[in-house]
């Protein structure tokens, strides 16, 4: 009877069938630039920031914190203007998450200064008693691997030069380790000596925290 | 009882892989389970919640469920078509390097080597070992069809092909990745995109891998196992097609209220509904083929696995649906009453029917009798508490997380800190990790009398 008893048609018109919800909800969308707009806004991130993304999506923060505000009122309430897809323009993998075990992180940037990053990462339990977060005070005793900073920005067709990257490591370093710096008590307290004049991966990481959001939040500053 | 020819080994390797990786995830997760509530567990970098909890769901998703769909897909290959497997070699190389591939998977996850897409964590060099693995199972489906002796292929060949064809093209497009070093990469998509493929493959994975090859032991082993037929072949048809078709639309619903275009959201909406269909065509068919014989829900301890399964995939895709609702998703996405529905499914729907399907048979393929019938009911009740008691406790849990982030004080401000609503969930917590301890003890109960099974001698010297 029929297909019932032909093995390669019947696979083949399960391929068929199974690709007709795949080409329109998937392939299609993929074609269409309005999926996924950009924005003059929204720049990449710096060289630095991709680092601590790539710390972030390796220790699993996604496992826990998502990385999009719905337009719901009490969402809006809490965590800030809700989510907008030219964010994530440059975003590869997406990071939005499926469980929201801690808070929202997509309007973090800006929200605390880098000491109370420094010192929450630490000891999350130290400011929040009874937060379940795990410590990530050994962020701060690795020094920042950048060897493939720039190959990793050339990958996401950031446009940066290998100058520019450099310069952007540079930058940060300089800013983190200066003497002038506002959370330079917070982090001397979480890094040790050998590393305080070197990026750290919790550096990298707090980069890309206040990262987030920015650029949707300055424009709105400005009006 | 032997036939001569048939490939058994194999068979049992792969059963036995399921239970050793079934308890390594087992373990992990009751693990993360008390993290939950006592972050001092978070001991080093590779036992962080983070890194552990990818651990547990490739360990059970890929370990656990891969191996336990080998094991009774070459077994049900071979007894449905009546043919002895074309390729024993090539399938003894799959059994050695889907083992040593999902040790290094786990290994790497622990390491952190993560691309965090769902169920597709692993990095590109493991990625291509996963396809490589999946060919040589695929080569050996499509040659025992081809060769069989049997005209017809039954419903759970249907199920077996429709996985073989699905599983390798979502696997593939998802993981299109661009190296960085060998044990990083990038997604070739980007932001709403990505998290559209990402959403299409999670959800699909779930279908094709705890829905569809489940569904094909179902149909095999029940009628097997109860001695009676599929109540109707012409729903079997219905219900294949409409589910296999209907699956792929559905994903988005993963997506609910994000910044992906409303329409592929509301399309996504549709075809959920819809889905409820096709998917209580399997579960009706499954009753009405015990019409006349519920008697073997207590004379027949398989019979009561699969039923009670089948309940729970039956409530799994209603439940599926309404939560995908806008409205609905609104209140519960992101809080526990999703952790709550997977392992219904999980727990409940694919370990019953796998558990059932290799108590009928390892004894047959090892020519013994099953160790103990009672360790078997054992096992039934246990996992069965255990997992209601996992399931409606996190759905506690979600509604209660759901509506300390919504409620508002009367003069509009928030009422609740998140932090509130996180501590206000500890006690569910505890109460999670009990049922998990539970669970666990029946799945133990399983380990124990399928290893003192095959550790029998063979039936004939009784006889």
């Amino acid at each position: 009877m029929g297909i019932y008893s032909k093995p390669v048609v019947f696979a083949v018109l399960s391929a068929a069938v199974i690709l007709i919800g795949t080409v329109v909800t998937v392939f299609v969308p993929l074609l269409m630039p309005s999926t996924q707009p950009v924005s003059a806004w929204v720049k990449p991130y710096t060289a630095v920031e991709l680092e601590g993304r790539d710390i972030y999506m390796r220790e699993g923060c996604q496992n826990c914190h998502t990385q999009t505000v719905r337009p719901l009122r009490t969402e809006v309430l809490r965590y800030g203007e809700y989510s907008k897809p030219e964010e994530f323009a440059f975003d590869r993998p997406f990071l939005w998450g499926s469980r929201r075990t801690g808070p929202d992180l997509n309007r973090v940037g800006g929200k605390y200064p880098d000491a109370w990053h420094y010192l929450h990462m630490q000891n999350p339990q130290g400011m929040f008693g009874k937060s379940n977060m795990p410590p990530y005070g050994w962020l701060a005793e690795k020094k920042l691997d950048v060897t493939h900073s720039f190959r990793k920005t050339s990958v996401l067709g950031y446009g940066y030069s290998e100058q520019e990257v450099l310069q952007q490591i540079d930058a940060c370093r300089t800013k983190v380790t200066a003497p002038a710096y506002d959370s330079r008590k917070a982090r001397n307290s979480v890094t040790p000596e050998a590393l305080r004049n070197d990026l750290t991966e919790m550096d990298a990481m707090i980069a890309y925290l206040q990262k987030l959001g920015k650029d949707v939040k300055s424009p709105e500053a400005k009006n | 009882m032997k036939e001569t020819g048939y490939e058994y080994q194999i068979v049992r390797g792969f059963a036995f892989s399921a239970l050793f990786w079934l308890i390594v995830g087992l373990l992990v997760g009751l693990w993360i389970s008390v993290e939950m509530f006592t972050p001092a567990l978070n001991l080093t970098p590779w036992l962080s919640f983070g890194r552990l909890r990818v651990v547990h769901t490739n360990g059970l998703g890929l370990g656990f469920g891969l191996a336990g769909i080998f094991a009774t897909s070459y077994y049900m290959l071979q007894r449905l078509t009546r043919t002895p497997l074309p390729f024993p070699g090539l399938a003894r190389a799959h059994l050695y390097l889907f083992n040593a591939a999902i040790a290094l998977a786990a290994l790497s996850l622990f390491a952190g080597f993560s691309t965090t897409k769902e169920y597709a964590e692993l990095e590109w060099p493991l990625d291509i070992g996963v396809v490589i693995l999946w060919v040589m199972f695929a080569v050996n489906v499509f040659a025992i069809l081809i060769k069989r002796q049997e005209k017809q292929m039954y419903i759970s060949l249907w199920y077996i092909i429709a996985m073989t064809v699905t599983v390798a093209v979502l696997y593939i497009v998802n993981n299109l990745e661009i190296p960085v070093t060998w044990n990083k990469s990038y997604s070739i998509y980007a932001g709403a995109n990505d998290a559209n493929v990402q959403w299409w493959y999670g959800h699909n994975i779930v279908g094709f891998i705890f829905t569809v090859p489940v569904l094909a032991m179902f149909y095999y082993f029940l009628p097997k196992a109860s001695g009676l037929p599929i109540y109707s072949h012409r729903l079997s048809i219905v219900s294949f097609w409409a589910l296999i078709f209907a699956y792929l639309w559905t994903g988005a619903h993963h997506l609910m209220l994000t910044p992906l275009p409303e329409w592929i959201q509301t399309v996504a909406i549709a075809f959920s509904i819809f889905l409820i269909a096709p998917s209580w065509g399997s579960v009706v068919n499954g009753y009405y083929t015990l019409q006349g014989n519920w008697d073997q829900m207590r004379s027949n301890y398989l019979v009561k696995f699969f039923i009670l399964g089948v309940t729970f995939y039956g409530l799994q895709t209603i439940q599926g649906p309404t939560q995908g609702l806008r409205t609905l998703n609104a209140f519960f996405h992101y809080t526990d009453w999703v952790v709550g529905h997977v392992h219904m499914g999980t727990m409940g729907w694919v370990a019953m029917v796998i558990s059932a399907s290799f108590y009928y048979m390892i004894p047959r393929i090892t020519g013994t009798q099953l160790y103990s019938i009672r360790l078997a009911n054992l096992h039934f009740w246990l996992i069965l508490v255990g997992q209601l008691l996992w399931t409606i406790t996190m759905w506690i849990g979600g509604i209660q997380q759901g509506a300390m982030w919504k409620a508002t004080s009367p003069d509009g401000s928030l009422m609740y800190d998140f932090l509130d609503s996180v501590t206000s969930l500890y006690p569910y917590y505890r109460l999670r990790f009990a049922a998990g301890v539970v669970y666990f003890a029946g799945i133990l109960v399983f380990a124990w009398n399928l290893i003192m099974t095959v550790r029998q001698k063979p039936a004939e010297a009784e006889a």
